[in-house]
């Protein structure tokens, strides 16, 4: 591999490696900080994916899309915790595992009878539909570099949230022992129910944002939840820097993984999570 | 009292049922039992619901009967499913009795099917599964196909992409048997003409995070590249090779499945494209105008590769049936008459190897708008080797 090659394969390690990080920190945040083990995560990416096909297709515009896209999510995030997940955190991950199992299924058959199993392609919005030039016949697509800088803001702002104010103290507080918030007088319903209708937002708008370059098919929810987890493992449950870091791993991996050694490409980032499994086997990064 | 009460009413039920069952057996020997075996949930359901509609218009074309019988159909989802396979197969065959399985799209769903036929000498035709070994080393006198083997489009990209004067060829494809016969395919006849592979990549089913590999396709700079993706993942394939600029100094090819009911999904990045398969858009022959206006006027859709080869595979079963008189209980006339039928195609005519996969036609197509445009045939009558085949 040459300097230049090996300087873009470092490029697309970091990119690939931020869109991961957007789609597994809702997750670290549901599963880490409330305890649910949420396998329809990955139908929050799908269903995010949707929405900025439909709403593309509606008003015209990504980013309109996009504007629009996020508070349903939430909304939709916090509906779908009053209405099954609060009723779930005193039992046990069995049920919640076929709870979210049960959802994976309903979103996909809803799916299929609203928007249909066709592939979709979104378009990319005027003013970041352009290339950069990097050696003579490869560019760069300015919005794959314009997802990472998103990717960073959105890390940024999340550790901000839950390490420096006051409800990222309560969610933390929640986390460790919920009794004595409750018994301090704080609402620690309606704290779950931000955090849980964030991380569905967050996959949400990592579906929307990633449905240009992805483009949008039936199940592509499955994709992602898989390395999702690897990637909350591998960095410890409930923290956001680990997973952070963990996703920045798994895009290095799996990218030179599938240059240097391809027979095994397959299974490069598994074996990645094995070795800092037992190095580490609380995650790179504990609860922080 | 009661207790004889009861066992006389038992016994008429019992007489009653078996008079009805007599009944039904009657009727069912004046039918033609179809076990339609596709998917119709799932990623595959659009290509399921093809092959039915295409089998149905043949059927309603010939009067709503195949050997001069009336049709009944049984219906099952197979899911894509392989490990339901055998057992939805053989529900089919000995539950439902079915004179022919036909089915399906996913090829380890076929292979389990063709297992299940072989064991049973139940008739089967395979509307789609492309796998080289359902006419290779499993091939059977009771398993036919109407679609293809995945080394013939490739093949015949091969062939021609060396006839155009191209040496140094990239490969990339998702690590399963469809794509690495395809690749073996197009490496066969590729080098045979004098090219040579400089790389062949792969990664595992269903990843599609290809920028890793179009960095390397950059940097290696071969003539041209090859690759088999089809569906979504095919889509963003050629989505990031166009924005990677690298369609503009090297051209992409494929099989025609890496442009066939996902171009509007790539959004203008398959413009030009050339792909090879059997089926066109903007075939000359009557009978593929004919079958798509009545096509689009029952279903209200444009058909696809994936209808005709359900009509096809209706058609095949019809010339069996009509040379062994109408009777599915002949099998040996039957497959007599299916081995030497010509098949009127919209896709043109063709015949059936020894293997009992089409000798067809494989043509060039480029990408206009939201078609793949027939430009030319590039290879006349091809015929899978059917290597490993002892029949």
């Amino acid at each position: 591999m040459d300097f230049a090659s090996f300087l873009i394969q470092t490029l697309n390690s970091l990119q690939y490696g931020l869109l991961l990080f957007l789609v597994a920190s809702g997750l670290t945040l549901v599963f880490g900080i409330m305890g649910i083990i949420n396998l329809a995560h990955g139908s929050f990416y799908m269903i995010g994916a949707y929405l900025a096909f439909v709403l593309t297709s509606a008003t015209g515009s990504l980013v309109l899309a996009v504007v629009l896209g996020i508070p349903l999510a939430l909304a939709f995030g916090a509906f779908l915790e009053w209405a099954l997940f609060s009723h779930l955190y005193k039992r046990d991950h069995l049920e919640q595992v076929l709870l979210t199992y049960g959802l994976i299924l309903i979103f996909e058959q809803l799916r299929s009878l609203l928007v249909g199993d066709d592939v979709h392609g979104v378009a990319i919005p005027a003013f970041l539909d352009a290339s950069i030039q990097l050696t003579e016949v490869m560019s760069y697509p300015v919005y794959r570099l314009a997802i990472s800088v998103v990717c960073i803001v959105l890390a940024v702002a999340l550790y901000y949230v839950i390490q420096r104010t006051r409800l990222g103290m309560m969610i933390r507080a929640g986390n460790d022992d919920r009794g004595m918030v409750e018994a301090l007088g704080i609402n620690i319903n309606m704290i779950y129910r931000v955090v849980f209708a964030l991380g569905v937002a967050l996959a949400a708008l990592a579906g929307m944002l990633a449905a240009p370059i992805s483009s949008v098919f039936p199940n592509m929810g499955s994709h992602v939840l898989i390395i999702s987890f690897v990637i909350v493992v591998i960095g410890g449950i409930g923290s956001v820097w680990g997973a952070l870091v963990a996703a920045l791993i798994v895009g290095f991996a799996d990218t030179f993984g599938k240059v240097l050694v391809p027979e095994l490409s397959g299974i490069v980032v598994y074996v990645v999570m094995a070795v800092v499994l037992l190095w580490r086997p609380e995650g790179i990064l504990k609860k922080g | 009292m009661m207790k004889s009460t009861f066992k006389l009413a038992g016994n008429l039920a019992l007489t009653l049922a078996l008079a009805a069952a007599g009944i039904g057996a009657a009727n069912a020997a004046d039918k033609v039992k179809v076990g339609l075996m596709l998917p119709y949930t799932g990623t595959y359901a659009a290509l399921g619901t093809a092959i039915t509609n295409g089998f149905k218009q043949f059927v309603d074309e010939n009067g709503g009967k195949l050997g001069g019988r009336e049709v009944e159909y049984f219906t099952v989802d197979d899911e894509s499913n392989p490990a339901k396979a055998t057992e939805n197969a053989k529900k089919l065959v000995s539950r439902d009795k079915v004179d022919v399985l036909v089915g399906t799209v996913h090829s380890g769903v076929a292979l389990a099917m063709a297992k299940v036929a072989r064991d049973t000498k139940t008739l089967m035709i395979v509307p789609n599964a492309g796998a080289n070994d359902l006419t290779g080393p499993l091939c059977s006198p009771y398993v036919f196909r109407s679609s293809f083997s995945a080394w013939q489009p490739s093949y015949a990209m091969g062939e021609a992409l060396a006839k155009k004067g191209i040496k140094n060829v990239a490969t990339v494809t998702w690590k399963y048997s469809f794509g690495e016969e395809s690749v073996a395919g197009f490496k066969e006849a590729f080098e045979k003409g004098g090219g040579k592979l400089v790389k062949e990549m792969t990664l595992p089913f269903p990843n599609v995070e290809f920028q890793p590999f179009l960095t390397e396709i950059a940097s290696a700079k071969p003539d041209a590249v090859f690759v088999f993706f089809a569906g979504a993942g095919a889509a963003k394939f050629v989505a990031d090779y166009a924005a990677a600029g690298l369609k503009n100094s090297i051209p992409l090819y494929g099989p025609g499945f890496l442009t066939d009911g996902n171009l509007g999904a790539m959004g203008g990045a398959g413009e030009g494209l050339l792909t090879t398969l059997h089926y066109a858009d903007g075939l000359t022959n009557a009978k593929d105008a004919a079958f798509r206006t009545k096509y689009a006027q029952t279903y209200k859709l444009q058909p696809d590769v994936y209808a005709v080869q359900g009509y096809d595979a209706a058609q095949m079963y019809e010339a069996g049936l009509k040379a062994a008189g109408g009777d599915p209980e002949k099998k040996e006339d039957v497959i007599k008459g299916m081995e030497s039928a010509k098949i009127d195609s919209p896709r043109g005519a063709f015949t059936l190897s020894k293997a009992h996969n089409p000798v067809q036609d494989i043509y060039m197509r480029q990408v206009k708008g939201d078609q793949n445009v027939m430009l030319e045939v590039v290879s006349k009558s091809l015929e899978d080797p059917a290597r490993g085949c002892k029949m």
